[in-house]
C-alpha cells in the first residue's frame, strides 16, 4: 500500500514537473532556444504571487489573474528587447544571455526577499484531501495535475488548430520561408516566449502553494523540467507529461527506499532513458 | 615569402611571460601571506577559465556543469589521502586521472544531447555527483569534512612552507593548463578543433572526426579540471558538497571571466581573470549586487561584442600574444 501510495503521489507530482517542462518545450519547439533562466523565472513568478497575495490579500489562485499576464508581458519584452538580438545559427550567445539572466534573477530575488524560505498561503486548500479505497489524495495535487493536463491539451489544440499554432509550426520548420510568407519572425518568437512564461507563471504559483521556496531553487526546477522533456521525447507535449510523471514516480519510489535517494533516483532514471533511448520515449522531432 | 606563426608582438609577449613567470615563482620571498593566497586563487581561476574556454570556445561544448569535476577533484583528493593513505603529492595526479576516467563514460552518455540541451545535461551530471557525495558517510555526508592537520603537515612543516607549497602547486597548474592548451591548439588535433570552432559542417566535410575530437577534449579538460579542484580543496582544507559542487563559484564566475575576456582565444580567459579579480577586490562589499552587475556585463557583451574584450582588441589591431595563427610575412613588394 505504501508503494502504491508513493506511485500515486509521484504521478501527481509529475503534473507539476510537466508544468515546469511545458514552457521549456514550447520555446525549444518554436525557436530552438533553451532558456537556462527558466527555473529562476518559475521562482520569480512565485515571488510575484507572494507580493500580490500579501499586498492585496488575494488567494494565490486568484493572484494568477495578475501574475499570468504580467509574466507573459515580461516574456514578450524579454524576447523582443534582448533574446531576439542574439538568435541565430550559433547557440552560444542566447545560452549565455539566459545564463546571465539566471544569475541576475537569483541575486535580484536574494536582495529583494532574502534567502528565507517563503510559502504561498492557500488556506484550507493546502490540507484538503479525499480518500479513495484506503489511499488519501490531496485536493491540491489533484488540481495541479488536472491543470497540467488541461494546459498541455490546450497547447496541443493551439499548436494544431489555430492560426497562432500554424505560425509557430511554420517558424519552427523554416524560419526564412515563414518570414517570406508574411510572418514576422521577431513577433512570433515574442509570442512564443510570452506563452511560455504564462505557463511558467502557473507553474510558479502551484510550486509556491505546494512547497516552500527560496531564490536558489530555480536551477533544480529547470533540471526537472528538462528531464521531463528529454524522457518524454523532443517536440511531443503529451510525451512531456508522461516524462514528468515518470520522473515524479521515480523520485517518490526513491524517496520511499531512502529519503536521501529521492532526487538521485529521478536523475538515474533520466540517465538510464538517455542511455537506452537517446531521443526519449515518444520523440516527434530532431534535437 | 614566408609563413610563420610568430610575430614581433608574440615574441615580445613570450619574453614578458617568461620574465613574469620567474618573478611569480619567487613570490614567496617578496609577497605576504594574503597576496600569496590571492595570487594562488587567481592562478586556479585562470586555469578553470582556460579549460572552460577549450570546451566552449573551441570544441563548441557549452558546459554549465564543470563544478562536477571541481567537486570530484576535491572529493577524490580527500578520499585518496584520508581513506587510502595516499601521499599528498601522489594524490593530485591520481585525482586528475580519476577525473578523466570518470569523464569518458559521462561524455559517451551526455554527448547524445545536442547543443543547448547538452548544457543542461552537464548540469544534471553535476547534480548527480553532488547528491552522490552527500551519500558518502566516510567523508562527512551532507555536512562535509576537514583535512586532518597531520595530513596537511606532510605538505611542509612550517606554516610559511605550506603556504609557499600550495602557491607553487597553483602556479605549476596554471602553467601546465595554459601550456597544455597552447600545445593542443598548435597540434594537428588543435587545428581540427579550431576548424570545428569556425564551421562544424565544413570541418566534417574535410574528414575531421567531430565526435572523437570533442570526446578527447572533453576528457582531457575533465581530468585537468579535476586536478584544479583537488588543489582548490587542498588550499581550503575543508570540503562539503555545497562548496565542492557550487555552480556559482566554479561555473558562473568562470563563464563570466571567459565571456568578458573573449571566448575562443587563448588570451581571453587570462585577461578576463585579471579583470574579474580587479573588480572583485574593489566591489566585493557589494555582495549580490556584484553578481547582478557581472550578469548585466556578460549579457551586454553578448549583445554588443560577442567576442569579448580580447576579441575587440584583436579585431582592431590583429594582435595575438600566443603564436597560434599562421600569417604570411616577407611578401614580395608589388613594384613594377
Amino acid at each position: 500500500m505504501e508503494w502504491l501510495n508513493a506511485i500515486l503521489q509521484g504521478t501527481l507530482l509529475g503534473g507539476l514537473y510537466a508544468l515546469f517542462a511545458a514552457g521549456l518545450s514550447l520555446i525549444f519547439g518554436v525557436m530552438r532556444l533553451v532558456n537556462i533562466a527558466h527555473g529562476d523565472l518559475i521562482v520569480l513568478a512565485a515571488y510575484l504571487a507572494l507580493t500580490v497575495t500579501t499586498l492585496l490579500g488575494l488567494h494565490p489562485l486568484l493572484a494568477l489573474l495578475v501574475i499570468v499576464p504580467a509574466m507573459a508581458a515580461l516574456g514578450y519584452a524579454l524576447q523582443r528587447l534582448v533574446l531576439n538580438r542574439v538568435m541565430g545559427e550559433d547557440i552560444l550567445p542566447p545560452l549565455l544571455v539566459t545564463f546571465g539572466l539566471s544569475i541576475i534573477l537569483q541575486n535580484g530575488l536574494l536582495t529583494a526577499f532574502s534567502a528565507d524560505p517563503q510559502k504561498l498561503q492557500a488556506g484550507a486548500l493546502e490540507t484538503a484531501s479525499i480518500s479513495v479505497g484506503g489511499l488519501t489524495v490531496g485536493v491540491l495535487p489533484l488540481i495541479v495535475f488536472a491543470t497540467a493536463v488541461a494546459i498541455i491539451g490546450g497547447l496541443q489544440w493551439m499548436f494544431y488548430r489555430t492560426a497562432l499554432g500554424r505560425a509557430f509550426r511554420a517558424t519552427s520548420d523554416r524560419q526564412d520561408i515563414a518570414q517570406l510568407m508574411g510572418l514576422n519572425r521577431a513577433h512570433v518568437f515574442g509570442l512564443a516566449m510570452a506563452l511560455s512564461l504564462a505557463v511558467t507563471a502557473i507553474a510558479g504559483v502551484f510550486l509556491g502553494i505546494r512547497t516552500s521556496f527560496d531564490p536558489a531553487i530555480g536551477g533544480s526546477r529547470l533540471i526537472f523540467g528538462f528531464e521531463a522533456v528529454i524522457i518524454g521525447g523532443l517536440g511531443n507535449l503529451w510525451g512531456t507529461l508522461a516524462g514528468g510523471v515518470i520522473l515524479g514516480v521515480a523520485q517518490a519510489l526513491g524517496g520511499q527506499v531512502h529519503p536521501g535517494l529521492q532526487l538521485l533516483a529521478g536523475h538515474i532514471v533520466f540517465l538510464f532513458i538517455l542511455a537506452v533511448r537517446p531521443r526519449g520515449l515518444f520523440p516527434k522531432m530532431e534535437g | 615569402m614566408q609563413v610563420t606563426r610568430s610575430s614581433r608582438l608574440s615574441r615580445i609577449a613570450m619574453l614578458v611571460a617568461a620574465i613574469a613567470l620567474v618573478l611569480l615563482a619567487a613570490a614567496p620571498w617578496w609577497a605576504g601571506r594574503a597576496e600569496l593566497r590571492l595570487l594562488g586563487e587567481i592562478f586556479l581561476y585562470m586555469s578553470l577559465a582556460t579549460l572552460w574556454n577549450l570546451l566552449a570556445g573551441y570544441a563548441g561544448l557549452i558546459s554549465v556543469g564543470q563544478q562536477a569535476y571541481v567537486g570530484l577533484g576535491g572529493y577524490a583528493f580527500f578520499a585518496l589521502t584520508m581513506l587510502f593513505g595516499v601521499p599528498l603529492y601522489l594524490a593530485l595526479p591520481l585525482a586528475a586521472l580519476a577525473g578523466a576516467v570518470i569523464a569518458a563514460p559521462v561524455a559517451a552518455l551526455i554527448f547524445r544531447l545536442r547543443g543547448a540541451y547538452f548544457a543542461i545535461g552537464t548540469w544534471v551530471m553535476a547534480e548527480v555527483f553532488r547528491l552522490t557525495a552527500t551519500q558518502i558517510p566516510a567523508l562527512g555526508g551532507g555536512s562535509g569534512t576537514s583535512l586532518p592537520a597531520t595530513l596537511a603537515r606532510t605538505l611542509a612543516d612550517s606554516r610559511d612552507g605550506r603556504d609557499a607549497a600550495a602557491y607553487w602547486l597553483a602556479l605549476a597548474v596554471v602553467v601546465l593548463v595554459i601550456g597544455a592548451a597552447f600545445l593542443i591548439l598548435r597540434s594537428r588535433q588543435g587545428i581540427a578543433l579550431t576548424a570545428i570552432r569556425d564551421n562544424e559542417l565544413a570541418a566534417r566535410s574535410l574528414g575531421i572526426d567531430i565526435w572523437r575530437t570533442k570526446f578527447m577534449v572533453y576528457v582531457a579538460v575533465a581530468g585537468l579540471t579535476t586536478l584544479v579542484g583537488a588543489l582548490i580543496f587542498l588550499q581550503k582544507l575543508r570540503i562539503s558538497p555545497e562548496a565542492a559542487f557550487s555552480a556559482n563559484d566554479w561555473t558562473a564566475f568562470v563563464i563570466f571571466i571567459v565571456v568578458i575576456g573573449g571566448i575562443g582565444t587563448l588570451e581571453g580567459p587570462i585577461l578576463g581573470t585579471l579583470i574579474f579579480f580587479a573588480l572583485r577586490e574593489t566591489m566585493a562589499d557589494l555582495g549580490t549586487l556584484y553578481l547582478i552587475a557581472l550578469g548585466v556585463v556578460a549579457i551586454a557583451i553578448m549583445l554588443k561584442a560577442p567576442s569579448g574584450l580580447w576579441g575587440l582588441l584583436r579585431a582592431r589591431t590583429g594582435a595575438e600574444l600566443f603564436p597560434l595563427s599562421f600569417r604570411v610575412t616577407d611578401l614580395p613588394s608589388k613594384k613594377g
